[in-house]
């Protein structure tokens, strides 16, 4: 599937997204198994809320690390991997 | 390392149990033949931890980190709290499943697990014929299973199918996929029986050749090819067929926890069959002196205590010498290297098992089922013949 800037995404059905305070990340879980985020997806994760567009996400990251080169192409590959690892699906 | 104010070495570790499982109750309705359960479980059916402790325990270990929650059994469904243990959960952030064999699961319970937040149900399935699973439970649960089946999928939970796999079923795992296709699964684990408790004592009905094995692998590759993402296939080779040993429990007290019934707290399922080795338990002392201080759990932590060939072995860190109550039930040494392990001095063990498939003696030795009045059989000693090769039991 190839990703478009006015797609959502929410996080999969069965799957849960939280924040753990024990290991100062976000994780993600599921039946079996769960994923400890590094810093970068778990701020990615977190915007993709089932009603944030990828442009949407996209803009509020750029504004927020003014710093960071290429930060777009970053989003959209975190996007294509969680994609990849049906953490998320698509809204519109 | 730091110092406690009362001068002793703080803990050595700094891991952070995730997953914790709640074997909650050891009372089943199944008698299965496979059961990794202890075997003399009957000493652990009249004195369960109260729902208030589980609730206590819960709340500790989430405190340690611990966010995948296994309530487990015996049949869980047998005690009348799980909904109340269910929402606690909830609330205290898990990611909570149920393992059950379905029996007692009920509309009125499920809606209050879905109500209350339980995140999913994990139900064991046998085999597509009702004769092996009947027989292989010592129960008729077949036509049961299948209706806990469409009502766990009606709730919109995910669907998650445990299968233990062994000599009786092995030939099938074509037709069970394709049942848990048609039954709507989104997860299929195809456990391969491992032998600990009951299944080691019935180790020579259950296990199967190498050949069914290889050929019980490619039926679930192609398989797993077909359904793509829409039904993950966990397929682990059992460990006496592989060359390594496997790195048990992702290493002793690394990431699990589990709190037995009779509030005993383990870092593995077996770790009681270890000799000499006083495992905490909540009534006592707290989860977090458990987990982090207590002899038990620093027993088999780093690699201090490996013997050769593990010492020195190259590959010590990825297997951590495999499986200390696998290395103790088959070699009688807990500290000696996982005699799945080629390198094993012991290894011949293995290889006879392996050939032994070939040519079981299946009439000499009925399977001794998972009950009440087995366990305590082997609790007094009366069927030590069968169990004279393990060092498993009293």
């Amino acid at each position: 599937m190839i990703i478009e800037h006015q797609n959502v995404f929410k996080i999969a059905a069965h799957h849960r997204f939280q924040w753990e305070e024990a290991q100062q990340s976000h994780v993600i879980l599921f039946p079996e198994g769960m994923v400890k985020l590094n810093a970068s997806a778990g701020e990615v994760l977190s915007l993709v809320d089932g009603k944030n567009s990828i442009d949407y996400i996209v803009t509020l990251l750029k504004e927020k690390f003014k710093d960071v080169e290429s930060i777009e192409k970053d989003i959209l590959s975190m996007i294509q991997f969680a994609l990849d690892k049906a953490w998320i699906e698509k809204v519109i | 390392m730091a110092l406690q104010n009362n001068g002793v070495e703080a803990s050595v570790t700094h891991t952070q149990p995730l997953w914790l499982l709640a074997e909650i109750t050891y009372r089943c309705p199944l008698h299965c033949a496979f059961c990794y359960n202890p075997t003399d479980y009957d000493k652990h059916t009249q004195n369960e931890l109260s729902t208030d402790q589980w609730i206590n325990v819960l709340r500790d270990a989430r405190k340690l980190g611990a966010l995948q929650l296994g309530i487990s059994g015996g049949e869980p469904l047998l005690r009348d709290d799980i909904e109340e243990i269910a929402i606690e959960a909830k609330n205290l952030g898990y990611y909570s499943n149920l393992i059950t064999s379905g029996v007692g699961l009920t509309e009125k319970r499920i809606q209050a697990f879905k109500d209350g937040g339980l995140d999913h149900i994990q139900l064991s399935m046998h085999d597509i014929t009702e004769e092996i699973s009947n027989f292989v439970t010592n129960t008729k649960t077949f036509e049961l299973k299948k209706k806990v089946a469409a009502m766990i999928k009606s709730h919109g939970y995910p669907m998650v199918l445990n299968v233990v796999i062994h000599r009786y079923n092995i030939g099938h795992i074509k037709e069970i996929l394709e049942m848990a296709e048609a039954l709507g699964a989104d997860y299929v684990e195809l456990a391969n029986t491992q032998y600990y408790g009951w299944s080691l004592v019935n180790r020579n009905q259950l296990m199967p050749t190498k050949e069914q094995i290889d050929n019980a692998e490619k039926v679930t590759n192609k398989f797993r090819e077909k359904m793509g993402n829409k039904m993950k296939i966990f397929f682990v080779v059992p460990d006496y067929f592989s060359e390594r040993p496997k790195k048990c429990m992702n290493g002793w007290g690394e990431v699990f926890m589990i709190v037995t019934a009779n509030g005993d707290v383990l870092p593995c399922h077996s770790a009681r069959v270890i000799p000499n080795i006083e495992f905490p338990n909540v009534r006592e002392k707290g989860l977090m002196w458990a987990w982090q201080d207590s002899p038990a759990f620093n027993r088999y932590r780093g690699d201090s205590w490996m013997k050769e060939p593990c010492r020195t072995c190259p590959e010590k860190e990825k297997d951590l010498g495999g499986c200390r109550c696998q290395a103790f039930l088959l070699s009688g040494d807990a500290e000696s290297a996982d005699p799945v392990c080629s390198l094993s001095p012991h290894h011949h063990l293995i290889e006879k098992a392996i050939e032994d498939a070939k040519n079981p003696i299946l009439k000499e030795q009925p399977i001794i089922f998972r009950n009440d009045k087995n366990s305590k059989k082997i609790i007094s000693g009366e069927v030590k013949d069968r169990i004279k090769d393990y060092h498993a039991t009293p």
